[in-house]
């Protein structure tokens, strides 16, 4: 069975992994080739360049801030996302007081709840972005007239026009919308794990916490994981990208505060017109991609638990 | 989930089979699928039509039996006053097939692969957020050159050509380098400062015309609880279209040429240090509306409809963008800069007005006659009323504004525009190095400055370094004004 367990697989997986090389890997060997080229994406004539966008890049600032952006977001966004989501999906399945003929439960109301929490899942990024734009206007917007209503009128930030609050401004949005989604996912995986140990847990004495640490989180790591690998890539790609786009100055922020890699990518090709140094940016994401699941993956690696 | 061939070494588990595809199809998700969308290919069939017989009333020798195909930017001037100018077409050339017309917000995304295959439209309305890049297009020869047309009898009167019924500057801003016309810019756009007659009525005031009187206006106004001014603090780019006249108005014409030609110590003149220094009055004094620098172009221009502030920089265009939240008696007017002192090189009424809405014709285009016929058709006084009538803007055909009933805004664009004669300044920044404009000079320098995290003597030391950057940068082309 261990020899030739992928030919195998791979037999069954044909016509899906032709469309694999067509649609997705044959694309990232175009872009490799054109990073390597003076394309402006506007002419079907271009020369080889060699290194030349590689040595520009490294000595781009934009460059390196919008990784910097990137890579800040890579990092906060799951720990937070996946934090509260642990924390919902926990009150919503297990966290409950004990009721009769029931060892565990969620707490009162959590079927509302699961649907709220996952009510932003169903609206596109875009129209979050874009309602959000409106509470974070500094003039009439929500947030600031909820900061006058009760009394802290002096206090009237001016949100994504304040280099120092935009990012977060943006992190905020990410997560309100994503979260949802996972506590969905962690709420799957809760329900598998088996009554019988939270019920030899509580015949220990073991509390709320103590239950989520030894028992719960353990049997979950393997979804927690895949979780924190889809969430770094959202927080690489399209959705900080349509975030810091539809919603900040610029698009990029007041003085390239909220500027990430996936828009910088899309000016210098979209409105610069240098889709070869386009692409090279694009590999360097492709990079800080691999190097973020890698990581994940080889950090996240722990025992089977079998049940 | 009660597996039982967990002993990883035996077997692929399918959960680890799911989770390995899931994380590589993931990981490609997110880094340059959308680039890859616009592979290139070299295989342009360069097919033209045959050209057709010149005469008095097809003087291009356009083919008469030929498809045109025109693409317009669906933007704040919408699409119509193009369709209009088409069953024109149609009715000169009955043996063609009817003008393929479509329009689109996203001019990239949609013409980058024909521009790629080779197989571009006729003609289009190179505008909006996704317009192309000119320098690029030109650069790379993909655009015809227009001077035929420009040569042409104008459609009115068969003694002018083309040429000669153009407002002032249009033709030259087609220009990149040397005498080929690339670029027809068919709306012609007054940029300044912006205010309603009314609100400044309900002050007892006038447009103030010098900036001493800005300043008492604006403290009048504070008094009152209104701002004096508001810009769209999210694109601080709106800044310049009342700033760079004002600074050719302190410091002459050559300031300006200065700095689009990204001279070393441009931005070091004095005359912008006084520009400069004097906006970012307008911050100390408080004088700025408070929020400005989160706003959109919409949310601020909202502000400024609903009266919380007087004055706005902007174009033309705002009349209408603003006019589902402009006031029945707003009075929306447009005035010049302010005079700083009277050491000003250019007299008050200095102001910046230039083609907007850039039509290009493409090299490879199968029926390049029948694009430029189509503009000839479109600067038509006919046309081009229509198009003021429509859009409430002007067009690059000098006049056409007889005998129609203006708005306060349209009415004041034409007398500012009398009034300044030759003082018409031009700056090409915006034109010519957007990034530099927009996201260098406009967000990280002025945006800056004006929000009150930057003196002017910091914002002209980074502007000048960004420009020196440009002026460096082997990766766009350079321009020289004439």
């Amino acid at each position: 069975m261990q020899h030739g367990k992928y030919r195998f697989i791979a037999g069954f997986l044909v016509v899906p992994l032709a469309l694999y090389a067509i649609f997705v890997i044959w694309p990232f060997a175009q872009s490799i080739y054109y990073s390597f080229t003076d394309w402006t994406g506007l002419s079907p004539d271009f020369q080889m360049v060699g290194f030349d966008n590689y040595s520009r890049m490294l000595d781009d600032d934009i460059f390196w801030k919008s990784l910097q952006h990137s890579v800040l977001l890579a990092l906060l966004l799951p720990l937070v996302t996946l934090g509260l989501a642990l924390f919902f999906a926990f009150m919503l399945n297990v966290g409950g007081r004990r009721r009769k003929n029931a060892a565990i439960s969620g707490v009162r109301g959590s079927s509302f709840y699961k649907v709220a929490y996952f009510f932003p899942q169903v609206l596109s990024i875009v129209i979050v972005a874009l309602l959000f734009q409106f509470a974070f206007n500094p003039s009439s917007g929500m947030l600031n007239e909820t900061l006058k209503a009760v009394g802290l009128k002096s206090l009237q930030p001016d949100w994504l026009g304040d280099p120092d609050l935009a990012l977060y401004c943006v992190m905020v949005v990410l997560i309100w919308s994503t979260v949802g989604f996972f506590v969905v996912l962690f709420s799957a995986g809760m329900a598998s794990i088996p009554k019988d140990f939270y019920e030899a847990a509580l015949l220990d004495g073991a509390d709320r916490i103590t239950t989520f640490f030894k028992i719960t989180l353990p049997l979950l790591w393997d979804t927690v994981q895949s979780g924190w690998v889809y969430m770094g890539i959202l927080a690489l790609g399209v959705e900080a990208f349509t975030a810091v786009q539809v919603m900040t100055v610029g698009p990029g922020g007041p003085d390239y505060s909220t500027t990430v890699l996936p828009l910088y990518v899309y000016q210098t090709a979209f409105r610069d017109a240098q889709a070869g140094y386009a692409t090279t940016i694009g590999v360097g994401l492709l990079i800080v991609t691999m190097l973020f699941a890698g990581i994940v993956m080889k950090l996240g690696r722990r025992e089977r638990l079998e049940f | 989930m009660g597996s039982t061939s967990g002993r990883t070494n035996e077997g692929l588990g399918r959960r680890d089979l799911i989770k390995r595809s899931a994380a590589l199809g993931l990981i490609a998700v997110p880094t340059m699928s959308f680039l890859s969308a616009c592979a290139s290919s070299d295989s342009g069939s360069d097919e033209k039509v045959e050209k057709g017989t010149k005469s008095a009333k097809n003087p291009l020798g356009v083919n008469e039996t030929a498809a045109l195909e025109v693409v317009i930017f669906n933007g704040g001037f919408g699409e119509q006053y193009a369709i209009d100018a088409e069953k024109k077409y149609n009715a000169a050339f009955p043996k063609a097939p009817k003008v393929k017309h479509s329009a689109t917000e996203k001019i990239q995304s949609i013409l980058q692969p024909r521009f790629n295959g080779g197989t571009p439209p006729d003609l289009i309305d190179n505008s909006g957020a996704e317009q192309m890049d000119m320098g690029v297009l030109v650069g790379k020869k993909q655009l015809a050159d227009l001077t035929p047309l420009m040569d042409a009898p104008s459609y009115d009167d068969p003694s002018k050509k083309v040429r000669d019924t153009l407002r002032p500057g249009v033709l030259e801003m087609g220009q990149f380098d040397g005498d080929p016309v690339w670029i027809m810019y068919y709306a012609y756009t007054v940029y300044g400062v912006w205010y309603s007659q009314t609100n400044l009525e309900k002050l007892d005031a006038a447009y103030p015309e010098t900036w001493d009187e800005m300043l008492a206006l604006c403290e009048k106004a504070k008094k009152k609880g209104i701002a004096g001014w508001t810009y769209p603090g999210k694109y601080p780019y709106y800044l310049p279209f009342s700033l760079y006249p004002f600074i050719g108005k302190i410091g002459g014409r050559e300031v300006l040429d200065k700095i689009d030609n990204l001279e070393p110590n441009a931005w070091k003149d004095p005359a912008v240090k006084a520009a400069f220094e004097a906006y970012y009055e307008l911050f100390q004094k408080g004088y700025i509306l408070k929020g400005t620098p989160g706003l959109t172009h919409i949310q601020s221009q909202t502000e400024w409809t609903k009266g919380k502030a007087l004055f706005i920089p902007n174009g033309s265009w705002v009349e209408n963008e603003a006019a589902p939240t402009t006031p029945e008696d707003f009075k929306m007017m447009v005035g010049a800069p302010s005079s700083l002192d009277a050491s000003d090189k250019l007299p008050y009424g200095t102001i910046w007005a230039s083609g907007g809405e850039p039509f290009v014709v493409p090299a490879k285009a199968k029926n390049p006659e029948g694009g430029m016929e189509q503009l000839r058709i479109m600067l038509s006084e006919e046309s081009s009323k229509n198009f003021t009538k429509s859009v409430k803007s002007l067009s690059a055909f000098n006049g056409g504004t007889d005998g129609l009933t203006l708005s306060t805004a349209m009415q004041s664009g034409v007398d500012v525009l009398k009034q300044a004669g030759d003082n018409v300044v031009n700056p090409r920044l915006q034109d010519w190095y957007v990034k530099l404009q927009k996201e260098q000079i406009g967000i990280a320098g002025i945006g800056e400055m004006m929000a009150g995290r930057a003196t002017p003597a910091e914002t002209i030391k980074k502007i000048q370094a960004f420009a020196d950057a440009a002026a460096k940068d082997q990766s766009i082309k350079h321009y020289k004004h004439q």
